[in-house]
């Protein structure tokens, strides 16, 4: 690893100017290469900030992707990268000590970022947008019937009657699994097992009819065998309701079961983009390496688990280069001078670090990265 | 398994009861099984099949119905002398999932670590203790200058190392793992791991590692034993276990465990189990030896198809 650095002279910054001009055709080039698709979120250098106790955070670090009608988008990362501040952005549910500081958010052509009154985003949340958390008894109110709270979702989203809405209720909990809807209908959250209720939670999701679901660790509190089930159901629903979703999680294997694409979050960025096969199979940011290497199904038993060295940045100080650089071995001079643009590896492929411009040295993947990806079948180039 | 390995446990028809009359239902029900000297014996189950209790039953928080529960020889559930009980309390540790969640956050590191020890030495000198507690957080990879700090200074990954430390100055022989890492981001759960199957190696420690997740459980342990609703239903060695599993819980468990492979995965279509499908109104299950070291639940008729199910392979 040492080598590498020597190999990497010093010479090798890229000027300022180059980088805006590669951030800025990354997009143009996207636009491009999906042209037939239907953007239906576009995020452009998304920058959310907090403040605590005085002191400034910034949790999302300019981020832009694009998100397709119909497709489902995993975005993976650990905990704490901003995940959830970044969904969260989309539906106006930031904390209050949060607030969007520069960037958009590209909705069916309306700004998000620009609305400032919580009535508009009832236009949105709930009838265009919906959001799945990872802990069902949060969303659940605990004293009302479980057809009592999908109903009033009907009821606030459309133009039902009270008995229509019940009927719906109906065909709603059939629609999520859940057998012998009337009885189900007058019973309370406390009568559910865990993968029931998110099962409600579901329920009372698509009830506005919303064409974008946003699933925040979906699966993350349940057993794998509901977990099976409830990313099942899920997949239906897209399906059936032709629903764009976006899953967050910490686990490579829901991403691999459920994703079109995945994008990979570190310390508020997006550093690597592409399809589900494309990330597994020819990864190209060391983050996403050290992330996909991390996994014990790569290991037999003996072997040494893969770990990433270090903490993650603290997101109170300004981040120079490349977030990933001071626990990546392989890291460039220029990772920690300049962040690093997208770079395109195919079309639908990008990912933010130097190692990809051509000036970089040759850096190969660790060799179990490049063995799943030949397992997968998967050549390179 | 062979004949040169040690048992260190032994359970036979353990049972913990839960409930007064009426709601009497049993949350470790008739388990039996060997664990070797050295070995790391893994317990999966889904949430509520009663790995926690079976751990706890084991440490004797928790109070067996029936059954025996032998350790290096000698009976260690029920009334036992006090002396027995003192050194169990040494030589049998158990490692939570959170460790800080029940500590005195006012507490310092350097207490929390030696705590137990103090419990039980209670003639240890101060310089003593001290050189025990630096011992121990230098084998989980602590540096010596955080035992003068609080717990909730410090992250996921590094309570978990001082709940190791606590186990560890206590030189146990067996450690009872109690989801070590479930709370723990891939990253810190591969350091914990790693460091888990060094000290392991190191200090030839024997391990029960309870865990929910499957691909954890395959990656550290010798033998895996799969537990549903207080019952445990099959025990292998691992790569037996995963290649070839028996008992239809089990293949429905294996099949619903995500890989990490968008193609397979994404081909791959869970199996369900329904208990349903055992028959047990005549012909009655048993604990049956299907193949050396292979155990299965299940009636003559379940064991004869399991017998040419491996036949067959
Ligand atoms: N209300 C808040 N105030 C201050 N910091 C916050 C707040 N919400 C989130 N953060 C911080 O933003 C970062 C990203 O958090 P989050 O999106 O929840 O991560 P993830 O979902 O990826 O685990 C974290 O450092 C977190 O501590
Ligand atoms: N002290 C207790 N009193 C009554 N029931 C209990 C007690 N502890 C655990 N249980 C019940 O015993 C069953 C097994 O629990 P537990 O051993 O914690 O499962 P696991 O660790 O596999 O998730 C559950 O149904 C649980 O609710
Ligand atoms: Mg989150
Ligand atoms: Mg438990």
């Amino acid at each position: 690893m040492a080598e590498l650095e020597k190999v990497c002279t010093k010479s090798f910054l890229p000027e300022e100017r180059r980088i805006s001009a590669q951030g800025g055709k990354v997009f143009a080039k996207n636009t491009e290469s999906s042209a037939g698709r239907e953007k239906i979120l576009s995020v452009q250098d998304l920058v959310i900030k907090f403040k605590l106790r005085g002191q400034v955070l910034t949790a999302v670090r300019g981020v832009s992707i694009d998100v397709y009608r119909g497709e489902s988008l995993a975005i993976v990362g650990e905990s704490g990268s901003g995940k959830s501040v970044f969904a969260k952005s989309f539906m106006g549910l930031l904390d209050n000590n949060g607030w969007v500081d520069s960037g958009s958010i590209l909705f069916d052509g309306c700004d998000l970022t620009k609305i400032s009154r919580e009535k508009e985003w009832t236009q949105i949340r709930g009838k265009r947008i919906a959001m799945v958390f990872q802990d069902p008894m949060t969303s659940l109110n605990p004293l009302r019937t479980i057809g009592g709270q999908i109903r009033e979702a009907l009821l606030l989203h459309g133009s039902l009657s009270r008995a229509e809405a019940k009927e719906q209720t109906y065909r709603i909990l059939a629609d999520v699994g859940i057998d012998d809807p009337k009885r189900r209908y007058r019973q309370y959250p406390h009568e559910f097992s865990g993968g029931m209720r998110q099962r409600v939670v579901i329920a009372i999701a698509i009830a506005g009819r919303p064409e974008f679901l946003i699933c925040d660790e979906p699966t993350t509190a349940l057993d794998v065998t509901i977990q099976a089930q409830i990313l099942q159901l899920l997949k239906g629903l897209q399906k059936k309701y032709r629903l764009t979703v976006i899953y967050i999680t910490h686990d490579l294997g829901v991403v691999a079961k459920v994703a079109d694409r995945v994008a990979v979050m570190y310390a508020g960025d997006i550093v690597e983009v592409g399809s589900c096969e494309e990330i597994f199979f020819d990864p190209r940011h060391p983050y996403t390496w050290a992330l996909l290497s991390s996994m014990p199904q790569l290991r037999a038993k003996g072997e040494e688990l893969c770990t990433i060295k270090g903490t993650p940045p603290n997101l109170y100080q300004t981040i120079r280069g490349d977030a990933f650089a001071p626990r990546n071995p392989q890291a460039l001079v220029a990772d920690f001078k300049a962040r690093p643009p997208y770079f395109y590896v195919t079309p639908t492929h990008a990912a933010r670090t130097w190692l990809l411009d051509p000036r970089a040295p040759k850096v190969e993947p660790p060799g179990h990265i490049k063995r799943l990806g030949e397992e997968g079948g998967w050549r390179n180039g | 398994m062979d004949k040169g390995k040690e048992v260190l446990l032994s359970l036979r028809g353990v049972e913990v009861a839960f409930g007064g009359r009426g709601h009497r239902f049993l949350a470790v029900d008739d388990v039996s099984f060997d664990i070797y000297r050295g070995e790391t014996f893994g317990l999966v189950g889904e949430s509520g099949s009663g790995k926690t209790t079976l751990g706890r039953a084991i440490v004797r928080i928790n109070q067996t119905s029936r059954g025996d529960i032998i350790f290096e020889g000698e009976k260690i559930n029920g009334k036992i002398p006090r002396e027995l009980n003192s050194k169990l309390i040494q030589r049998i540790q158990m490692i939570f999932q959170d460790p800080m969640a029940s500590l005195n956050e006012r507490a310092k590191v350097d207490y929390i670590v030696s705590e137990g020890l103090m419990n039980v030495k209670k003639g240890l000198s101060e310089a003593e203790r001290r050189r025990l507690v630096a011992e121990a957080m230098r084998e989980v990879g602590l540096p010596a200058e955080f035992a003068d700090r609080f717990p909730h200074e410090f992250s996921g990954g590094q309570r978990q190392r001082i709940g190791i430390a606590r186990s560890l100055i206590m030189k146990p022989s067996l450690v009872i793992a109690d989801e070590p890492v479930s709370a723990l981001d891939v990253s810190i759960r591969a350091q914990v791991l790693n460091l888990l199957a060094g000290l392991q190696k190191k200090n030839r420690l024997t391990y029960l590692f309870i865990a929910h997740d499957l691909s954890v459980v395959r990656f550290i342990s010798d033998r895996v034993a799969v537990i549903r609703k207080g019952k445990i239903v099959e025990l292998a060695g691992t790569e037996q276990l995963f290649a070839h599993p028996l008992h239809p819980y089990t293949k429905a468990l294996l099949s619903a465990v995500p890989v990490p492979n968008p193609v397979l995965a994404k081909k791959r279509q869970p199996k369900l189990y329904d208990p349903a499908c055992h028959d047990y109104s005549a012909d009655k299950p048993v604990w049956a030896e299907i193949e050396r070291g292979h155990f299965v639940y299940g009636n003559e008729r379940e064991l004869a198809g399991y017998r040419r199910e491996l036949a067959g392979r």
